[in-house]
């Protein structure tokens, strides 16, 4: 009965409600309790969760996601700098933004498979990335980045109040700051709207017939179905959440630039998810954890810290040990990343998810294997004794 | 005229580096079937031999300076300069060229010991573990050179007799002055041909290259015939990495090698695989160098005045008009990478 309802939609979604609303408890051990990493771990949770749509439910694998990304940051930020800098109607345009750069590259992209599409994607990425910083200057600041500043319009804002504020405004939603733990809340919330949807899609007939595509798109085909709007709808939908990310960062922290857009910034989206295990639906939660545990923490690591944490060894020892270790953290963190990455990719292809399910397996496998050995043991004895008799 | 060709040969020297660089991962895609995504660190590596080979031979220890007589001064002399004076100056002024000689066997090893190692587990994965893997790798080489190295680009400068430039005017007979090069860049142009030329010529006409070649075209029916297969691919993944070395080593004057230089042009070099066609060899050169020669004239302010911009992304805009209308590629195979 327990087990029935932890494993329904509404025991799965309060589970993960709660596990996302207490993270600033359970993650303060680790020290990855402050708010700016919170942030990130909510927004990028929503980014892995969106590509996680396209890429692990049809295996189209996009290299240019973060052009929504940059979309919505720059959507964003101009929705503060014209109208409000109440975060609604931001994030709101942002997604419609992203919606629509979505329906055009997903249009042309989607024309081809396999590698074809990925590098069509990433020409797109690169594509807008590159005018961005060039000829698109006048929209979006150039190398500098989009930025607040103190003589925007702020039509709306200012038509209902004509106190002078000093110095820059804050992202606010009806008066509420977003910064600090108020601001990570609001992802929260949004993150957990968007694994509902994510959850929706994947057990819906849409989600099975994107699967379908992803095993056999030509029989897909033969059975009647035309798979291009499938696949369409699922791009547009995966830069919706992508848009919806990128206008979260700008909200948490109003400037956008550029080199959201960089092929690199898609690239950590695809590791992410694969880390965590593409096709499943907390997997890419779990990467974006990890690599942005791996960007703040351990990049932050220096030789005194360690000192401090090897001090229960002997001397000698710990010296050994933290010249070693410190390769590895501080500057050298992404070499830990590559390292980590490739043994994931190595040894379970399906990331940090099937390692989790290989060891449930072993262990119900074990736990199985006792019981039946105990019965074993208790049989032959109850058979020994009636002998003895 | 000499607008035109100027741009022309600035094309030329970006698009020797694209196409060396896109025919060693057509190389090894081509043979193996892998999309090698560490092909563009294996680039970056083979500069880094250059500049390994400059702080080899420059070695030095502080000698008095006979000049100065006012007060004891000291200057640096490279051991090369104090036991064999001028011939060693030369030596050391020689370096990149000299560099070749050592990152052939150095890169032959690392291509080797890659292939058994890592890619051979990776032949029947699908192609986007290839992909990732293989980038892992990439991630881990280059943050490997950033902790020996550091993070600053270091230039090693061509041998000082080929570091001016090349009256091409003249040679054309248009006129003292009317149109220079630098030699460098011009011989990058040449070596890339003649290594491009001879690889191909070795698959042509030797029975080593008629066997991969028959490998590329079906695998299973050479293995059939006894012949190991395998073994070849091996060593075409070793030349590969050789290739893409030399083009690295040779490029260090042009540019200073630093230690994400792989990555950079990994994205370029993989449009232009895909452009040329995945798995054909001719396509990745004539895609390389066409690339680099519209994107040189693209920059021209003529052309830039007419479309803003253009110079920025012609390369990717070229890419995704000549996907969408030839599947293939330019001159792709049939059935390669098409699902």
């Amino acid at each position: 009965m327990n087990k029935q309802f932890f494993q329904s939609d509404l025991g799965t979604m309060l589970l993960f409600s709660v596990a996302i609303l207490t993270m600033p408890v359970w993650l303060d051990p680790v020290g990855a309790n402050y708010p700016d990493l919170l942030q990130k771990f909510a927004i990028f949770g929503i980014f892995a969760i969106g590509f996680n749509i396209l890429f692990g439910l049809t295996g189209y694998l996009s290299f240019g996601h973060a052009v929504f990304l940059g979309v919505g940051s720059y959507t964003a930020v101009w929705s503060f700098k014209l109208l409000s800098m109440n975060v609604l109607p931001a994030i709101m345009f942002s997604m419609i933004i992203a919606g629509i750069f979505a329906i055009g590259i997903g249009y042309l992209c989607l024309r081809r498979s396999g590698i074809y599409f990925s590098i069509l994607t990433l020409a797109f990425a690169q594509m807008s990335y590159n005018m961005a910083y060039s000829v698109l200057t006048p929209i979006t600041n150039g190398e500098t980045g989009l930025q607040l500043s103190s003589q925007d319009p702020r039509i709306v804002d200012n038509a209902f109040s004509d106190a002078v504020v000093e110095g820059l405004p804050s992202t606010n939603l009806f008066g509420m700051e977003m910064s600090g733990y108020p601001g990570f809340y609001f992802c929260a919330v949004l993150l957990i709207i968007a694994f509902f949807f994510s959850l929706r899609i994947f057990r819906s007939p849409f989600g099975m017939k994107l699967q379908a595509i992803k095993s056999n798109q030509t029989r897909m085909r033969y059975t009647g179905f035309n798979t291009r709007p499938y696949l369409l709808t699922a791009f547009v939908i995966s830069g919706i959440y992508a848009g919806l990310a990128g206008s979260l960062l700008a909200v948490t922290d109003p400037l956008a630039g550029a080199e959201r857009m960089q092929w690199t910034a898609s690239g950590e989206v695809v590791l992410m998810t694969i880390l965590g295990g593409m096709g499943t639906l907390v997997g890419p939660l779990l990467g974006v954890g990890i690599i942005k545990y791996f960007e703040n923490i351990f990049s932050s690591l220096n030789s005194n810290r360690l000192h401090e944490i090897f001090s229960w060894l002997p001397d000698g020892l710990e010296d050994f040990v933290v010249t070693v270790v410190s390769h590895f953290v501080g500057e050298g963190w992404q070499l830990t990343l590559g390292l980590l990455f490739m043994l994931v990719v190595i040894f379970l292809p399906g990331g940090v998810m099937e390692g989790i399910r290989r060891t449930s397996t072993v262990i119900k496998n074990y736990n199985a294997k006792r019981s039946q050995n105990k019965e074993a043991v208790t049989a032959a004895a109850s058979k020994e004794s009636d002998d003895g008799k | 005229m000499d607008v035109f060709l100027l741009q022309l040969l600035n094309g030329l020297d970006k698009g020797a580096a694209y196409a060396l660089i896109a025919f060693g991962l057509t190389l090894v895609f081509g043979t193996l079937g892998v999309v090698n995504f560490a092909h563009g660190a294996l680039f970056m590596l083979g500069a880094f031999c250059a500049v390994t080979l400059q702080k080899i031979l420059t070695i030095s220890k502080k000698v008095k300076d006979e000049s100065i007589t006012f007060f004891d001064a000291y200057k640096e002399t490279p051991y090369l300069e104090i036991w064999w004076g001028d011939t060693g100056a030369a030596i050391i002024d020689w370096v990149i060229p000299i560099s070749i000689f050592l990152a052939i066997p150095i890169m032959l090893l690392i291509g080797l010991s890659m292939e058994r190692g890592l890619i051979r587990h990776f032949y029947k994965r699908p192609h986007a573990e290839q992909i990732l893997v293989t980038f892992g790798l990439a991630i881990v080489l280059q943050e490997l050179i950033r902790a020996f190295f550091g993070a600053n680009p270091i230039p090693v400068s061509a041998p000082e007799i080929l570091s001016g430039s090349a009256d091409i005017g003249y040679i054309l007979g248009m006129g003292a002055d009317y149109l220079t090069y630098p030699w460098w860049r011009i011989i990058y142009v040449l070596f890339s041909g003649a290594i491009i030329l001879s690889v191909f010529a070795f698959l042509q006409f030797t029975t080593f290259g008629m066997v991969v070649r028959a490998g590329m075209h079906d695998r299973e029916t050479v293995g059939l015939l006894g012949i190991n297969v395998q073994r070849r691919f091996t060593i075409v993944f070793g030349m590969a990495a050789v290739v893409a070395g030399l083009a690295g080593a040779m490029y260090v004057p042009i540019l200073p090698p630093d230690y994400h230089m792989g990555m950079d042009f990994l994205v370029l070099s993989f449009v232009v695989v895909v452009v040329g066609g995945m798995g054909s060899l001719g396509g990745a050169v004539a895609a390389g160098f066409l690339l680099g020669i519209l994107q040189s004239f693209s920059s021209l302010n003529e052309i830039k005045n007419i479309i803003p911009g253009i110079d920025q992304i012609i390369i990717y805009l070229v890419a995704v008009v000549i996907i969408l209308v030839r599947p293939r590629g330019l001159m792709g195979r049939k059935g390669v990478m098409e699902d």
